[in-house]
């Protein structure tokens, strides 16, 4: 017994330039307002970009674009729509913004369908809004998508960066490469997540500092775009080639 | 899943599964579909059909449905999966990711979304035959 779903995602990737894995060991540092930021600017640059929401049980990056009421189209598989620029797709199309309680196995299934039937067009990068930790999502990306790279998002506090270490262990453990590391959320001029990623040998790509206003950005993005954390987006950009 | 997206699929792994085995000809594939997937059995086969390949020229596709089963993780319950309970728009969103089930449908016993579906999800490719 075979599943014949896994066959096409090569073919369905095969457009795509780059994927980009914006992924943490914890949740709450703030992965799907970079991911989503990043993705906008990449855009505005003039880059053709998807976004994927694979944060399946609590996608948020839909409230952040301010999707609106979208939908996919279909033409022999699922072409997602273009919001802002850029082609971006979510399972809210599916669950229609209910809550979606699911196990591993689960996500599993519904990453590998995504994956399966998703049409995205010629794109230079395609953003994955990862689910936090390293789970499943994270172990069948790395083993269905063989172009992946990972960007590994933490914030001072030595809990979060704790588990992106271990994250970028594992990373590198598997031979993917990983850009680099983001600490958002910055409280102070510390370098110390600096120096622990220079200690690593990972690169330190961009430290945004913490902006109580930025929830007045949610569903605004050309607001976003003009934040502290849209600004380091744009210094992100020469690191992803 | 979508029918089309599906019989690419199958075509490939087909293929694929032809080329290690060094088979010229694909003769027969045997495909059973959960029934959760509420996938239309005759567009499958009219794109199975538009995107075969000279190797399966002489190929025929048998196409088994699977019923689609539950079982509430939390009280046990069992009950099998009636597409006329659902509206046009949820019954959609299950076809093209079967996992929001766990979004719509509730345990009839206990309302609980904790259920597995043990039965009648997915796609399987069960048997290649073909000539070396």
């Amino acid at each position: 017994m075979v599943d014949p779903r896994g066959s096409i995602i090569d073919e369905r990737m095969r457009g795509i330039r780059k994927v980009i894995a914006v992924s943490s060991g914890k949740g709450g540092v703030g992965k799907s307002l970079i991911a989503s930021t990043l993705a906008l600017t990449l855009t505005k640059k003039g880059y053709r970009v998807g976004l994927f929401d694979l944060d399946f049980t609590s996608p948020s990056t839909h409230i952040i674009l301010g999707i609106g009421d979208v939908q996919p189209k279909e033409d022999k598989g699922i072409v997602p729509p273009k919001i802002h620029g850029l082609e971006y797709m979510s399972i809210v199309y599916y669950s229609r913004d209910q809550v979606t309680p699911l196990r591993g196995a689960d996500v599993s299934n519904a990453l590998i369908e995504l994956l399966s039937i998703t049409k995205w067009g010629k794109l230079d990068f395609l953003v994955l809004d990862m689910p936090p930790g390293i789970g499943d999502a994270t172990l069948d990306l790395i083993r269905l998508i063989k172009k992946i790279e990972f960007l590994i998002v933490t914030t001072p506090s030595q809990l979060a960066f704790e588990t992106a270490k271990k994250l970028a262990s594992m990373l590198e453990e598997l031979k993917i490469p990983i850009i680099g590391i983001v600490e958002n959320m910055k409280m102070n001029q510390s370098e110390a997540i600096r120096e622990q990623t220079r200690k690593l040998g990972l690169t330190y790509l961009i430290g945004i500092p913490y902006d109580s206003q930025i929830e007045e950005t949610i569903g605004k993005t050309k607001k976003l775009l003009d934040t502290r954390m849209g600004k380091e987006a744009e210094r992100l950009v020469p690191h992803l080639g | 899943m979508h029918e089309w997206a599906l019989a690419e699929a199958v075509i490939a792994t087909v293929a694929e599964a032809a080329e290690k085995e060094r088979l010229k000809e694909i003769t027969e594939v045997q495909i059973k579909v959960g029934e959760l997937q509420q996938v239309e059995l005759d567009i499958l086969e009219f794109a199975l059909s538009q995107l075969k390949t000279s190797k399966f020229k002489r190929a025929k596709f048998k196409i088994e449905t699977a019923k689609a089963e539950f079982q509430c993780r939390v009280c046990g319950h069992k009950w099998v999966f009636n597409k006329e309970t659902l509206d046009k728009d949820t019954a959609e969103a299950i076809h093209f990711v079967p996992e929001v089930a766990h979004t719509y449908i509730k345990c009839p016993k206990c309302g609980s979304p904790d259920f597995e579906i043990i039965e009648g999800r997915g796609v399987w490719l069960e048997s290649i035959k073909g000539a070396k």
